[in-house]
């Protein structure tokens, strides 16, 4: 029970840690390291509640995709970031009373807070107590919840289309298919069907074919000949 | 001292408190502001499982799974509008979107 305390309070320490330099680091690629850290801490606060997948989920999800999309973008501009820290000072005292004021709140909640005699009864899907959880989520989310999940897949069509969709650039010199000019193609505008008389050459009719090209002479003979045999 | 739901509860209130206070200090910044949205919601899914925990109620688990879908896709969609508007305009001040005089 101690470890499990001290673990606690190494991670609390390391996700608050980081969360607070994500919002004052000078550099926006130092900003999202320290989201990395302060994810993957929050990833091992929850192994401690004993929501396994969903710690998984938020490694692979945020670290793995979240936070290296955000690494590419902020890599990508090239903006002058700071010039974006101007109104630091500014906006200093602001940002620190209104946090104040949110923290005092939420802690007065929390202070005066206790359960419902009959939040016990309450439970929309209690946890079964023989197999993993991983095996309980993906019964409950195939079953129960099928719906919110095909409409969570719809939400990340959309988003993965909306991405597409505002960021592709069309550019001047990139060669696109005109589907009404090949549609309006007739085999007459491209084919020319000649009648070769018994015994006439192809040249005699005026049509060439194109040169055959000679294998590389005074070579190795026996690349030279596997160069022939794969022409013929 | 025994580590109970409550402990969690003040880290995701203080989680949730340093995302606000980051949307407030970087003000010119989308970016930052975008990451201290994604403080926010994790703060919001330490909610959920710590009270899924509590309360043995696997429903909680499921909801921060959604709450992290959407959060995915908003982030995926907030960076390309960022890239679409840095490339329109060479900034990514905002206080320079007044395009739409809103």
């Amino acid at each position: 029970m101690a470890l499990q305390a001290i673990a606690f309070y190494l991670m609390a320490a390391v996700t608050l840690g980081s969360g607070l330099a994500v919002v004052s680091a000078r550099n926006p690629v130092h900003s999202v390291l320290f989201l990395i850290a302060a994810f993957f801490s929050a990833a091992g606060l929850f192994v401690l509640l004993g929501a396994e997948f969903l710690a998984m989920l938020l490694v692979v999800v945020y670290v793995g995709a979240v936070a290296v999309l955000f690494l590419f973008v902020v890599m990508m501009l090239d903006v002058d970031f700071a010039e974006l820290r101007g109104g630091f000072q500014r906006y200093l005292p602001v940002g620190l009373t209104v946090g104040a004021l949110l923290l005092i709140e939420l802690l007065l909640v929390l202070g005066g807070w206790k359960l419902a005699p009959e939040a016990a009864v309450l439970k929309l899907s209690s946890t079964p107590g023989n197999v993993s959880n991983t095996a309980a989520i993906g019964r409950l989310l195939y079953t129960d919840y099928i719906f919110l999940f095909q409409a969570a897949g719809l939400i990340l069509l959309v988003a993965m289309i909306g991405a597409i969709v505002l960021t592709l650039r069309d550019r001047k010199t990139s060669r696109h298919q005109v589907i009404r000019v090949q549609n309006e193609r007739a085999v007459a505008d491209t084919l020319l069907m000649v009648d070769a008389g018994l015994g006439a050459g192809i040249k005699t009719l005026g049509i060439y074919r194109p040169l055959v090209e000679t294998p590389p002479q005074g070579r190795d003979p026996v690349a030279a000949t596997e160069l022939g045999e794969r022409r013929s | 001292m025994e580590v109970g739901i409550t402990h969690y509860l003040v880290v995701s209130a203080i989680l949730l408190v340093l995302g606000v206070f980051g949307i407030f200090l970087n003000r010119k910044n989308v970016i930052v502001i975008l990451m201290s949205i994604e403080l926010i919601l994790l703060a919001v899914n330490l909610n959920f499982v710590a009270f899924s925990a509590a309360l043995n109620d696997l429903a909680g688990q499921i909801m921060a799974m959604f709450v992290l879908t959407v959060a995915a896709a908003e982030a995926a969609i907030g960076l390309a509008i960022v890239v679409v508007y840095f490339r329109n305009r060479g900034s990514i001040q905002v206080e320079d979107v007044t395009l739409m005089k809103g």
